[in-house]
């Protein structure tokens, strides 16, 4: 609806500028700017709803796939046994167990190392620092988040692997403790570039009432600019805990992947997404393993819908407060 | 202002038109290059498979190039299962594999082409156990390293071999993603064709990234093609049953069969194969191709 206000306007400018200009042709040109105006108008629409469109149909098509061995599966056995032998010529179990373990203690340590680093990042770069510093640091930042994945699964394959070896004295450093902190490096651009976005979003008149009341720029941040942001600094967090549910390659290559229950950071685990991308290349099309594979495809989507759906309520509940 | 909007506009019909033609043009490269570069057509044979025969195919081709270059062998690994999920959808000219196809594998090749894929046998890999170099194990029994492998296995502590690392006692296993040839082959010939593997093994996607991270990890015991091994690791000698002597591997050994964990290496192709790619497979099994064979550290065929 903006669109059609902000597009309307060079309209009577051009009317107040050509004044001189035959009626004819205003009019043409009337009639094509509309013409246009819809068509563009149309095509914004589609590209609203298009994400719905992608969203349902990835569903669908994911569903379709695994649907198939779902009446046979013992969800139980699924979900909480950690045996997980689907070329077993004996006897093929299929339990996540282990890899949902691996997946949500990768995913937790990350973020315990990633929030605190990303937010304090987050609230330096739009509070602290000069503006030097903080065009410098946001360039530094988004290059980090340029860089590729599987560049970050070499590193923790070759130099951290020898290096958490060496620190902690453990026998293998491809562990949760190296993927993790892979993924709290990949996951902390994303909380910085949106926790500063919110961060600047709060009205600057709030600051100045702040600091005429004589608060100290600490008790500003604290006190008035991290609750004035919540909403964001929460999305923030989430799209990084998006990120590193969803790692695929680096994380395949940096956790041992091992189907393990872990006991401590230095065990080796394997975590659902790499399951799926180790494994779905060479299954036989339509067979139980290729259907299995997309039942974990199912369990992925639905952890990070209710997610979504726990952020979406959290920030409503926000809200009304 | 109505000039400048017109500009815009031209310039953005430009850009697309650029982006168009960039998305169009290397399209037509290609086929040029292909069409006119040589005066002869190029035949391009599609290799596909196995990840421990990947280095062999690759040199292979490489070689074959220089002799025939009207020929081009496209050489890509990713595992014996892929290799044979492309021999059954057609997508490959030659399939790699390290292990005979099933005979369920064979029936949906036949059900697909219509007749049986024709194997050749191209070479032995003398399937290598690895200990970090700081070990002092020297040889280990198939049974022993069944109960290190199984699932139940009553092995999963290095004393219980009778040795001491100074590391840790734990047994660190090292194992193969499981679409691999060598997985499959391990599990048949050690672990029990109806058994399994113990969970918790560290599951590699390559024959190399075994060798590498066991040559990284003290504590570690691992399975990969002889022709992955590197000075960084250590071959341990290996015998069919515990009280008797190990034998290392080694050309010698797999050719009078005393090496219990050597296995032959195979290319398939889905039916009789068109001239320039028997061409090939003739060569492969020729001296000149198999001199190839030792050079990349597998064991060649037994000279008749």
């Amino acid at each position: 609806m903006e669109m059609e206000t902000t597009g309307a306007q060079p309209g009577p400018a051009n009317s107040g500028n050509g004044v001189r200009a035959p009626v004819t042709r205003r009019a043409q040109r009337r009639g094509w700017e509309q013409v246009s105006e819809h068509v563009i108008e149309l095509f914004i629409r589609l590209c609203g709803i298009s994400a719905i469109v992608f969203v349902f149909a990835i569903f669908f098509f994911v569903f379709r796939e695994g649907a198939p061995i779902l009446p046979r599966l013992d969800l139980w056995k699924f979900l909480f046994t950690p045996y997980w032998y689907p070329t077993s010529l004996g006897q093929a179990r299929y339990g996540v167990g282990a890899l949902i373990l691996g997946t949500l203690s990768v995913t937790a340590l990350s973020m315990a190392l990633a929030v605190p680093f990303g937010l304090g990042a987050a609230v330096f770069v739009s509070e602290f620092c000069g503006h030097r510093t903080k065009e410098a640091l946001k360039i530094v930042i988004e290059l980090l988040a340029a860089i590729p994945s599987v560049v970050w699964g070499f590193i923790g394959l070759t130099v951290m692997n020898v290096a958490i070896q060496k620190v902690f004295r453990v026998q293998v450093g491809l562990n949760i403790l190296n993927a993790s902190i892979l993924l709290a490096l990949m996951s902390v651009p994303v909380i910085v570039s949106i926790g500063e976005d919110s961060l600047k979003a709060v009205p600057d008149s709030y600051r100045e009432a702040a600091f005429a009341l004589g608060a100290t720029q600490w008790q500003i941040v604290c006190r008035v600019l991290l609750p004035a942001a919540k909403n964001g600094l929460l999305a923030a967090v989430l799209l990084g805990v998006g990120r590193a549910v969803g790692e695929t390659m680096a994380v395949l290559m940096a956790t041992g992947h091992a189907v393990n229950i872990p006991h401590s950071i230095f065990d080796s685990v394997r975590t659902l997404t790499a399951t799926i991308a180790a494994e779905m290349g060479e299954t036989a099309e339509g067979s139980d393993h290729y259907r299995v594979l997309f039942v974990i495809g199912i369990l992925l989507f639905s952890i990070t819908f209710l997610m979504n759906l726990a952020a979406d309520l959290v920030v409503k509940g926000i809200r009304k407060k | 202002m109505t000039k400048k909007m017109q500009f815009t506009r031209d310039i953005r019909l430009g850009v697309m038109a650029a982006f168009a033609a960039g998305l169009l043009l290397p399209g037509c490269g290609k086929s040029e290059s292909k069409g006119g570069g040589n005066k002869a057509t190029v035949t391009i044979i599609q290799n596909i498979g196995s990840d421990t025969m990947v280095n062999l195919a690759q040199a292979w081709a490489e070689a074959y190039g220089k002799i025939e270059p009207s020929v081009s062998v496209e050489v890509s690994g990713g595992g014996s299962g892929i290799g044979v999920a492309a021999l059954i959808n057609g997508t490959c000219d030659v399939a790699n594999c390290s292990r005979k196809l099933e005979p369920e594998e064979v029936e949906k090749c036949k059900a697909r082409h219509g007749h049986e894929p024709k194997e050749y046998l191209v070479g032995y890999d003398a399937l290598s156990i690895y200990v970090h170099l700081s070990n002092p194990l020297n040889e280990i029994s198939i049974a022993e390293l069944g109960e290190i492998y199984r699932e139940g296995g009553t092995i999963d502590k290095w004393s219980q071999l009778g040795v001491t690392l100074p590391g840790g006692d734990e047994i660190i296993r090292v194992s193969r993603q499981n679409n691999s040839g060598t997985y499959h082959y391990f599990r048949e010939t050690v672990v029990g064709k109806q058994s399994d593997f113990k969970l918790g093994s560290r599951d590699m996607n390559g024959s190399k990234d075994v060798v590498e991270l066991v040559s990284r990890t003290p504590n570690a015991i691992g399975y990969s093609g002889l022709g992955y091994a590197t000075k960084s690791v250590k071959i341990l000698k290996v015998s069919k049953k515990k009280g008797e002597p190990g034998v290392t591997p080694n050309i010698e050994t797999t050719w009078d069969k005393s090496y219990p964990i050597a296995r032959p290496m195979f290319m398939y192709c889905p039916g009789t194969p068109p001239p320039q790619v028997q061409k090939y497979l003739d060569w492969i099994a020729s001296d000149a191709g198999q001199a190839i064979v030792k050079e990349s550290g597998y064991v060649p065929l037994p000279k008749k």
